[in-house]
């Protein structure tokens, strides 16, 4: 076991976790934002740099400062560390910069972006970002492409997080995608024009931080918002057929893993579930989803209906009763 | 005259030959190392020595060698950084062309005392008659037996190959290069794990420059004691100075680690003083990355000491006065030189060369190209000049790997000591139009007006 102090607050967490999670099982304001980071994924993180913390005492047997900031995803724990997160302003500083680098080349079409609402980076931008861009250059772009019929990629919006990859790796057989060139170039690309059709390639959508991979059947169905998560599940040969569903009245407008508060999955779930099963008799529900990220969508209003609709017939008795009185 | 031994028979015909390679005493180092010593002995010699990298980051040699893990069931490896691609730097490819016994030399040497049974020099893609050259060596080694089975009689075996990249200069360093020596993408790895301890094929490896592996055979010749005579202080032993520029003596030179930045630039023997009797203006010492120094910094450090070719002498004053060796390429600039246009030019390539794995190197090197070409083609404004230096300060040090600080080093410094001439670019964008915009007239800069002249 080690203990470890982040942002004062002192958690003791097995030998061998990271940073980042020992945070993240305290959970609150000390936690980093992390957009490439996705626990499920083996290998990812480290790449965003949103996640970097100042450690000022390395161990107790080391009490050395790390001369650098470091990613907290991929830093260890010591016995005896200090991490400093919101509490330092260097930390601040590097991580406003990060989002700055993150959203130069971003286009920023937000107002026709199916992941509005429930985007890492928009939410990050919020909360890190500027007001104002200091990027008078031209932004890059790519044409859009379909990566396998269900399957959008919008590179534009690409923070080049690498997750998609590895679930291309560690999800399904063959991987078919991952990224060509180099420097601000890299792009998410598949081999030669290849399809990518796998039963459970469609958890890229749900790991992609951004809105750089959307549901085909899904696209522009309704703004995330207007929407309600429900909890269901399903008996499901190839996956858990645990999953949420985002229904506008009767109809589910689309189909997701359940995403915790830091944006992961509990479970990944098959092709045929999130593309194929649009029709609620398919499925048992199980109730409104509670949403506790950081979000717009974390209202949670739809939740609490019934007592509104109580509350409303209480009302309209109570008028109506002042009004029979006169 | 200096001391020489990486190039003291450079000039001897047919060096390339293994035959001429033995009659000036080559293989006497393996010969020595294999027969008489054990491995640790020639790790302990290094040590003594007090070589240090020769690649640009100047970690001791011998200490990176001890951390290898031993307790390791796996393979160890052996990889000789080859690819050589900082701009301004051209030592090693001039010492594989010339001699590259003296290479392989040194990899079975330092493989047998790593207890490495293959080895790999990972070389550039530009260097394709280079490695022709290598490849013929080797040959000639292995019918020798020099490499392969039972080397020279001894019980020790070595595989030695040659593996060409692509040309990227991010395989350079040194996890990119293992990345891409698997045949994947050469995207930095995440440190730690160190290569040390899960390195190529996730075994143990050390990864050396080519002048750190070739000068390990010295070191076991004239024994590390002797070697660390060579030189002032921590900076022992003899460094290939690939010198470019506007020098009249432009080459691969050899120098004892202590010569005296003015001697050369300025001696016959070196560079022989700045090309057509121009003024001194700026010098990078050691490879595009590291920072550049204006003509009042260059001979004189700020506390007035002679600026010595150590490095230590050199980073004297930290970043804001002084540089780093580096890999030893040593860029002179006379007076002709636009620092702007230089800056852009060196930014374009860290743009180019950037991987793309974390945002701040991916994003801000191709910024920071963008705003310089504003501010060179004369469309800049006072502005761009502070949102240099800010973006600059966010990629240093918030990266995964030295490229970051390496793009954000030279335009960092070079706003810290021209940022005249900066300025002059956005005050007067009608006199820069001509893209040899200083040749006729240098940049006449009141800070070094205020200064004593260099000559």
């Amino acid at each position: 076991m080690a203990k470890v102090t982040i942002d004062g607050v002192e958690i003791e967490v097995p030998d061998g976790t990271t940073i980042l999670n020992a945070a993240r099982s305290v959970g609150g304001d000390i936690v980093p934002p992390a957009m490439c980071y996705y626990s499920k994924l083996e290998g990812s993180g480290g790449k965003c740099r949103t996640c970097l913390v100042k450690v000022t005492q390395g161990s107790t047997n080391d009490p050395r400062p790390m001369p650098k900031l470091v990613p907290s995803c991929r830093t260890n724990v010591m016995d005896g560390m200090v991490v400093e997160n919101t509490t330092s302003p260097d930390v601040l500083e590097a991580r406003k910069g990060v989002v700055e680098f993150l959203l130069i080349n971003h286009p920023l079409d937000c107002p026709i972006c199916d992941q509005a609402g429930e985007c890492d980076l928009q939410n990050l931008g919020y909360k890190h970002g500027k007001e104002a861009t200091r990027y008078e250059e031209e932004r890059r772009t790519y044409e859009k492409i379909d990566i396998g019929d269900k399957i959008k990629l919008h590179m534009d919006r690409c923070i080049l997080c690498y997750r998609c990859t590895f679930v291309g790796e560690q999800l399904t057989d063959e991987r078919k995608h991952g990224v060509i060139n180099r420097g601000d170039h890299a792009e998410i690309s598949t081999y030669i024009e290849k399809n990518i059709d796998n039963e459970f390639s469609g958890n890229m959508i749900d790991v992609c931080p951004v809105g750089a991979l959307t549901d085909k059947t899904a696209r522009f169905g309704s703004r995330v918002w207007f929407t309600k998560p429900m909890d269901a599940h399903r008996n499901c040969t190839s996956c858990s057929g645990k999953v949420v569903l985002w229904m506008k009245g009767e109809e589910v407008l689309r189909v997701t893993g359940r995403k915790d508060q830091y944006g992961e999955v509990d479970s990944f779930i098959c092709n045929t579930c999130r593309f194929d099963k649009k029709d609620a008799k398919e499925w048992t529900i199980e109730g409104p989803r509670h949403i506790n990220r950081k979000s717009v969508i974390s209202a949670n209003h739809y939740e609490h209906l019934k007592e509104i609709k109580e509350d409303i017939v209480k009302y309209q008795k109570q008028i109506a009763e002042k009004i029979n009185k006169g | 005259m200096g001391r020489k031994l990486l190039l003291e028979h450079v000039n001897v015909p047919g060096i390339e030959t293994l035959e001429v390679y033995r009659k000036m005493g080559g293989y006497s180092a393996a010969e020595k190392a294999l027969k008489t010593m054990a491995p640790d002995d020639i790790t302990e010699e290094v040590k003594k020595s007090g070589l240090r990298g020769r690649g640009g980051a100047g970690f001791p040699a011998g200490m990176k060698w001890s951390f290898i893990d031993k307790k390791s069931e796996k393979p160890r490896y052996l990889v000789c950084n080859a690819d050589e691609s900082e701009p301004g730097t051209f030592k090693d490819r001039y010492l594989m062309e010339k001699i590259p016994h003296s290479l392989i030399e040194g990899m079975i040497v330092s493989s047998f005392a790593l207890g490495a049974k293959t080895s790999y020099i990972y070389i550039r893609g530009e260097y394709f008659y280079v490695l022709r050259i290598l490849e013929k060596a080797i040959e000639e080694a292995y019918a020798a037996g020099l490499l392969g089975k039972n080397i020279l009689g001894t019980d020790y075996s070595l595989d030695l190959y040659v593996q060409i990249g692509g040309g990227a200069y991010i395989c350079g360093e040194e996890t990119a290069l293992l990345e891409s020596l698997e045949g994947k993408r050469g995207n930095p790895r995440m440190k730690p794990p160190f290569p040390a301890i899960s390195g190529l094929y996730a075994s143990p490896t050390v990864v050396n420059n080519v002048e750190t592996i070739a000068a390990v055979p010295h070191i076991v010749n004239i024994t590390g004691d002797e070697y660390a005579k060579i030189g002032i202080g921590r900076s022992t032993g003899t460094k290939l100075i690939s010198a470019s520029g506007h020098i009249n003596k432009p080459g691969t030179y050899e120098i004892e680690l202590g010569l005296s930045v003015e001697e050369f630039i300025y001696s016959d023997e070196y560079c022989g003083g700045i090309k057509g009797g121009r003024k001194l203006k700026a010098l990078i010492a050691g490879g595009s990355s590291v920072p550049i120094l204006p003509a009042h910094l260059i001979t004189k450090t700020a506390t007035g000491e002679p600026r010595l070719m150590t490095y230590e002498s050199l980073s004297e004053g930290g970043f804001v006065s002084g540089t780093m060796l580096g890999s030893g390429g040593f860029i002179v600039m006379d007076d002709s030189t636009c620092i702007v246009r230089h800056t852009w030019t060196l930014a374009r390539f860290y743009h180019h060369e950037s991987c793309g794995q974390c945002s701040p190197c991916r994003e801000g090197t191709g910024w920071m190209e963008k705003v310089l070409h504003r501010i060179e083609h004369g469309h800049g404004t006072m502005k761009d000049i502070d949102l240099l230096v800010d973006i600059a300060k966010k990629i240093e040090g918030n990266t995964i790997c030295p490229l970051g600080d390496a793009a954000a080093w030279p335009i960092a410094s070079a706003i810290r000591h021209f940022r005249e001439e900066f300025e002059y670019h956005v005050k007067n964008p009608d006199k820069i139009q001509d893209p040899k915009h200083f040749y006729h007239q240098p940049f006449v800069s009141e800070v070094v007006n205020a200064t004593p002249e260099v000559n």
